[in-house]
């Protein structure tokens, strides 16, 4: 029963370089907005959150303290989609485990996909396999740092599809980056807005 | 010994200093703004290897174990000393200094002792005539080493930073993330060492067996040196590097596999 209860995420007056103290709980299932001006802090509390940065507060998933768990087992379950993705190997296969059909066609690739150079991917693609090989961990919260920000209207709206699919067959939460209101207002239940370091609630108004 | 060794005169010396004399004349006839340069490292080579030269003469002549370690000691700092200062991205605090100290210390401290206690067998096997200039062709080479493979890593991790981050951000270990910097920046270590041993004798000829040549030493017992220098040159030079290397990567990273490029600063600053 006192399981069903705990929030996926729970932020407790974290600080980092000037940002915060930020306090947030988000529901399993959940999607929350977050817009903002660029250096504002958005994309920094989301690094904390993943624990890419050192940080002051507490942060729990599912009821776990985020410093009890390894810290590459924690990042497994929190999935950071950074605005712009990285790549590190030649070929497009070698950045993913296993080959993630059932996504790839939901995105508009097949799959021989894998065997192209990264080289030859355009910006919108890479920004799309990024995010299948971020799903390919199964994460519990997934941060989307500007997800649709380089893509046309038609591949932005399949992105939001398939997220929205993830997160309801897994009960994953979301904290979705973007400046678009009437894509927030299409993806999330939930806003809130950074300014200069601080968070500011605005409740259902993205 | 087979033949006398030739003992050089002062006027024999200042023959060859004539010929460095005429060079600075020639750079400054041309403009090439490397006379007074020239100059003026002549006369600290001058300067310092007389100062070496009354130093090696006096820890010579007794077999003193304490002023033999301080010696060694002077040569390690100073060797730690130039590792740092040949990076361009350097750890901040004591970490640099003590990375290129401590791998020095463990692979060229502990292969010299092997090479004089076991290999050459010269009894005491701390004998100053075969550990200093042992010891100093070592660190010598190893400092070359080390500081071209931190060189590389540091530089490395600060340029693909952002992909190191996307690694670890899948839930890669920093040993994942890392793990072809580090191999390339040990590879980049051991590289010239390696050449110089394939190269050994064609290209050129050794300095140490050069100089035990013109001693009147003959040369196959010069070439067997050689070889033993060789042989303990590369693997201090490898070891000593990957300690540095490994070490350095492992620095880069804090206990939550987090990139830690504020533990470097670009020097000069």
């Amino acid at each position: 029963m006192e399981k069903q209860l705990v929030p996926r995420l729970q932020v407790d007056n974290l600080f980092i370089h000037g940002v915060g103290p930020v306090s947030l709980d988000i529901e399993k299932g959940e999607c929350v907005g977050l817009s903002g001006p660029s250096g504002s802090g958005k994309s920094l509390l989301l690094r904390a959150i993943a624990d890419m940065e050192p940080h002051g507060g507490t942060i729990c998933l599912d009821g776990t303290e985020q410093a009890l768990i390894p810290a590459p087992a924690w990042r497994r379950q929190v999935g950071l989609l950074p605005s712009e993705s990285r790549w590190w190997s030649d070929t497009v296969g070698d950045h993913f485990a296993m080959s993630a059909a059932s996504g790839l066609n939901r995105l508009g690739f097949d799959a021989g996909i894998m065997t192209w150079p990264v080289s030859r991917l355009s910006s919108g693609e890479r920004q799309r396999l990024a995010l299948l090989r971020l799903l390919e961990n199964q994460p519990h919260l997934l941060l989307l740092d500007e997800p649709t920000a380089n893509l046309d209207e038609e591949t932005s709206a399949k992105v939001e599809a398939l997220i929205r699919a993830y997160r309801e067959e897994t009960d994953a939460a979301v904290v979705w980056v973007g400046h678009q209101r009437a894509q927030l207002n299409r993806v999330a239940s939930r806003f809130f807005a950074m300014e200069s370091g601080r968070m500011i609630s605005r409740g259902g108004v993205p | 010994m087979t033949s006398e060794t030739i003992f050089l005169t002062p006027t024999d010396l200042s023959l060859a200093a004539l010929l460095v004399i005429a060079l600075a004349l020639v750079s400054r006839r041309m403009g090439l703004g490397l006379a007074g340069q020239t100059i003026v490292a002549a006369f600290r080579t001058t300067f310092q290897l007389c100062l070496v030269g009354l130093v090696l003469k006096v820890v010579f002549a007794s077999i003193n174990p304490l002023l033999i370690a301080s010696m060694a000691l002077v040569m390690l700092v100073a060797a730690a000393r130039e590792v740092v200062a040949r990076q361009k991205r350097r750890f901040v605090g004591w970490w640099g200094f003590g990375m290129g100290a401590g791998s020095m210390f463990v692979s060229s401290f502990a292969i010299t002792t092997f090479a004089l206690a076991a290999i050459i067998g010269v009894d005491p096997w701390y004998t100053p005539q075969y550990a200093i200039p042992l010891l100093g062709m070592m660190l010598g080479n190893t400092m070359t080493g080390i500081s071209l493979g931190l060189d590389r890593l540091t530089e490395s991790a600060w340029e693909r930073r952002s992909t190191i981050e996307g690694r670890l951000m899948l839930g890669h270990t920093w040993s994942e993330a890392i793990g072809e910097i580090r191999r390339t920046s040990v590879r980049s270590a051991m590289i010239p060492t390696i050449n110089s041993m394939a190269a050994a004798g064609l290209v050129s000829l050794p300095g140490m067996m050069t100089g035990q040549i013109l001693a009147g030493n003959p040369p196959l017992e010069a070439v067997k040196y050689q070889i033993l220098i060789m042989f303990i040159i590369s693997a201090g030079t490898g070891f000593g590097a990957l300690i540095a290397v490994w070490t350095g990567a492992r620095r880069l990273f804090d206990e939550r596999h987090r990139l830690r490029l504020d533990r470097l600063k670009t020097a000069g600053q």
